[in-house]
């Protein structure tokens, strides 16, 4: 491994003045992107980007300062930003980056998320992929009209961060995905459908499955409508769980904890959730996509629990909200890029799988409403005051099968009565992007509204 | 003004990318710097800056556009970014473009204070009064986050066309969170309005009423009733609604979409698509709005677009590439995040045009709806027309009154069906900044437009 990224954190945080504390973080990437439409690559774009950020904490005031460069004249003067910018914020005695003590606070993680061998894919083997995608879902299935967008993209991440404490930490990590979406219908009808697959190599991505996906999904929505209002039991698809614990997330927050804007609000120990409901942060599995050896101070990862058995077992920490709230950092800095300082964030949230399989979840669900993509759902819940409404597409289940599909419904309820109505855990556990998993989830009883 | 680039670096760099036989070539350079700071729980947390410099060269051949981008402004940097990009763009066969770059166009924005020559230690106090103000809102208010950000955007275009135009955005955003704790729990305001403005949009704004209406938000909705559910009319107070149109057909207008036949809006220019006395504007022009520019990221100037003209769609929105395939003049509205990603279609400051009625005429003559005054993001299917957005503030209007506020909920809907249920178009009007998001880009934009009702909306509350 090409380590000129943590020499570079290094000098910077070698800088650091006494009564001084200095964080480097940089990152490179090197990413490949592919749009085919129509039969055509419509864009093709191969670039990396280069970034610093410069955290400075003096006398408990803290500054940052970021540039899209790794020039050694752009980092001194981002370091002189940084400076600067502590000198006017306002001093909190609990600011401090992470030490060697935070440190060892878990063992450290080994395991190796890049893969070389995705550097030997040449860019033509990759723009086959991508028209084959195109090609095998326009014709995959008579009753689609088109294919509204089909692509490729990998990339290859290497970041590293340094601090005057003597900790540092590096990481890299290599990604490739495609995903395609279908649409289907004629006359005045249109639905449309994606798929994705996603690996840490070329070889990973399934080309079957992401046609396939797309297909069953933009299919089984021809004839949608709204149906009447109802009180009604409703299943998440794995995408749709997925989405739903990345707004939950927020609240197991310890940074929204202090400040007294999370829903979990003095909730330690008690039930906050149906029993046998547990929900785990755990970074240190590999095959989660969010999966990271450390977090964004260079504190190891490890397995959080947070939900036990429906009881909620505590929060989230960095550094800087252990220290605040008398607890120990999880290893839950995160950050998103080299833009922003080290908050907290959820990186491998999921629901532990439960038993049944999924048409066995469906099964028990009875008649109930299945939904398979929801919109609107950063705007439409609130994990301060734990409301949920939000616009969904699905298909009607009567006995545990599919009946007739829906489309313009909302669904809402509450967050913390969404965790108590959970009636059922699929046992089909999804890796999907991003920093959550999903399974199919019974969920006994939401208000669709619909006409 | 001094070009981020020479015109003898722009030309040479062109050259390259053209070298293999191309259409078209295009050189976007930018320098943007950033800043902000962030007031929470009393406290100054913490000040940002950040600084960003690169070019970006795209290479059109035939239906194939290839791209590169480069922090490294230097010429060898540059060549081999023209190099990338024309690989990438399979080129090959065609002869080598001639052009001569005209002389570059610049344009005067109107800002009066930029925002870096206003000393930090002032800024700062802007966030404590804001906290002030917040807090003595009301004894129920428990935390109050306030921040601003700027940044000024500096942008260099050069096309092979012989185009060369420059442009800078300043842009100022001044935003306040207010939590609410009462005996239903938590509730939050927030307000956040954005204006392409230097420091002087302080003297627009001041602090204290973003911060009291984040605060008032928070403290109404801890009375709130759950929302209804179902289909009822909606009424949108000006400005609060444009997101509305923005979800619902303005997507739907982008070319690129249209193009794709993935808008239900697609072979309609002609058609009746809402109803009479529905007028939709894009304007890029639009002095000091948050989505405004000079030229746009493709160099082409802003302009004032009507989409929709008393109902009849008359137009889509386009970038510079779609509209020379097409053979047409671009709209000028080819917009890009950074010099990192390619410039697309997207939206500027977009709204419908005022009406006749007293807008309180709208809400006694409704006898039982929702009356939206603040809807948060929304989201839409361009190919289906489906779209929903979050009411973060609303009432219930009962008998032509309004009457209670109700809890955050989701309103979904259709685009031309929401189109043509608009039965009632107020006098008034104002406009809302957000951020756009669209195939991982996100742009400023505002979106505005009169009191309006629309018959049928499906809200989705919990009211039984």
């Amino acid at each position: 491994m090409n380590d000129d990224l943590l020499q570079l954190c290094r000098r910077v945080a070698a800088d650091a003045r006494p009564g001084e504390q200095i964080e480097a973080y940089a990152v490179r990437t090197h990413e490949t992107d592919i749009e085919v439409f129509s039969g055509h690559v419509e864009s093709l774009s191969i670039a990396g980007i280069e970034g610093v950020g410069v955290r400075v904490i003096a006398d408990g005031r803290q500054g940052f300062a970021w540039a899209g460069s790794l020039d050694e004249s752009v980092v001194r003067d981002t370091v002189a930003d940084a400076r600067d910018n502590a000198a006017f914020a306002e001093p909190d005695a609990w600011n401090g980056l992470a030490g060697p003590a935070d440190v060892a606070t878990a063992p450290a993680v080994e395991f190796d998320l890049w893969r070389d061998s995705l550097a030997s894919v040449t860019t033509d083997r990759k723009i086959e992929f991508v028209l084959e995608l195109d090609e095998r879902l326009r014709t995959a299935d008579p009753r689609l009209r088109g294919v509204e967008s089909a692509s490729y993209g990998d990339g290859a991440i290497e970041s590293a961060l340094a601090n005057s404490l003597g900790v540092d930490a590096q990481v890299r990590r290599t990604i490739a995905s495609a995903s395609a979406s279908a649409m289907a219908g004629d006359g005045d009808e249109t639905q449309t459908g994606y798929g994705f697959s996603v690996g840490r190599d070329f070889e990973s991505v399934d080309l079957g499955a992401v046609v396939a996906m797309a297909v069953e999904r933009t299919v089984r929505l021809l004839g949608a409508r709204p149906v009447p209002s109802r009180r009604v039991p409703v299943v998440f698809d794995p995408l749709v769980t997925a989405s739903f614990l990345a707004v939950l997330g927020a609240a197991f927050n310890a940074e929204a904890m202090l400040k007294g804007r999370s829903l979990f609000q003095d909730r330690v120990g008690e039930s906050v959730a149906a029993p046998g409901v547990r929900i785990v942060d755990d970074p240190t599995n590999p095959d989660m996509m969010g999966a990271s050896p450390h977090d964004a101070e260079g504190v190891p990862c490890r397995v959080n629990e947070l939900v036990v058995d429906g009881v909620l077992q505590g929060f989230l920490h960095n550094t800087y909200t252990a220290r605040r709230a008398g607890a120990t950092t999880t290893g839950s800095a995160a950050r998103g890029g080299y833009k922003s300082t080290p908050g907290v964030g959820i990186k491998a949230l999921s629901f532990t799988p439960g038993t049944a399989s999924a048409s066995e979840v469906l099964a028990q669900a009875g008649d109930a409403f299945y939904v398979q993509s929801v919109s609107g759902i950063h705007s439409g819940t609130n994990p301060i005051s734990g409301d949920f409404s939000v616009g969904a597409s699905g298909l009607l289940l009567r006995d545990g099968a599919f009946t007739e599909p829906v489309r313009e419904v909302t669904i809402a309820s509450t967050l913390p009565r969404m965790l108590n109505d959970i009636a059922a855990i699929g046992s089909d556990l999804t890796y999907l992007p991003g920093s959550t998993a999903g399974l199919t989830l019974l969920i006994g009883d939401m208000t669709l509204s619909g006409t | 003004m001094e070009l981020l680039l020479e015109p003898d670096l722009l030309d040479v760099t062109l050259r390259h990318a053209l070298a293999g036989g191309a259409e078209f070539a295009e050189v976007f350079v930018e320098d943007r710097r950033s800043s902000s700071a962030r007031l929470d729980d009393q406290r100054i947390e913490e000040l940002v800056s950040g600084r960003e410099r690169g070019a970006g060269i795209r290479v059109v051949n035939g239906d194939t556009t290839g791209f590169a981008h480069t922090a490294d402004l230097s010429p060898r940097g540059l060549a081999d970014a023209a190099a990338a990009a024309a690989a990438a763009a399979r080129g090959g066969g065609a002869g080598v473009r001639e052009f001569a770059l005209a002389a570059p166009q610049t344009y005067d924005n109107d800002v009066v204070v930029l925002p870096d020559s206003v000393p930090k230690a002032r800024k700062i106090e802007l966030l404590k009064r804001a906290d002030d103000a917040a807090r003595s809102t009301g004894g129920a208010i428990r935390s109050v986050s306030a921040s601003f950000a700027e940044g000024r955007r500096r942008i260099l275009v050069a096309n092979s066309d012989g185009l060369v135009a420059t442009d800078e955005r300043v842009r100022t955003r001044f935003y306040v969170q207010a939590v609410a704790s009462g005996d239903t729990g938590m509730q939050t305001g927030y307000e956040a309005p954005g204006r392409t403005m230097g420091f002087e949009y302080y003297d627009e704004f001041a602090v204290e009423a973003i911060a009291t209406k984040a605060a008032r938000q928070a403290l109404t909705l801890l009375d709130a009733v759950p929302a209804p559910s179902g289909k009822v009319p909606v009424v949108l107070m000006r400005g609060a609604g444009g997101v509305l149109f923005h979800e619902a057909c303005g997507h739907g207008l982008e070319a690129d979409l249209v193009e794709r036949d993935a808008s239900v809006f697609a072979g309609k220019v002609g058609a009746q698509v809402a109803a009479r006395g529905v007028t939709l504007v894009d304007d890029g022009t639009f002095a000091k709005e948050w989505g405004t520019f000079g030229v746009d990221d493709e160099g082409q100037p802003a302009r004032s677009n009507t989409l929709i003209d008393n109902g009849v769609l008359t137009d889509y929105m386009w970038d510079l590439v779609r509209a020379r395939k097409a053979g047409r003049a671009s709209s000028g509205n080819g917009r890009r995040e950074t010099y990192q990603v390619l410039p697309m279609v997207r939206m500027t400051n977009t709204f419908l045009t005022s009406g006749d009625t007293d807008p309180d005429e709208i809400i006694a003559d409704t006898e039982f709806g929702v009356y939206c005054v603040q809807l948060g993001g929304g989201q839409v299917n361009t190919a289906t027309g489906d779209f929903v957005f979050g009411v973060t503030e609303g009432y219930l209007i009962e008998n032509g009154e309004i009457t209670r506020p109700i809890r955050p909920a989701q309103l979904i809907g259709n685009g031309p069906a929401s189109l043509r249920d608009i039965d009632a178009i107020g006098n008034d009007f104002a406009t809302w900044s957000g951020m756009c998001g669209k195939s991982g880009q996100s742009v400023p934009v505002s979106s505005g437009q009169p009191t309006l009702r629309v018959q049928n909306l499906t809200i989705g509350g919990t009211a039984s």
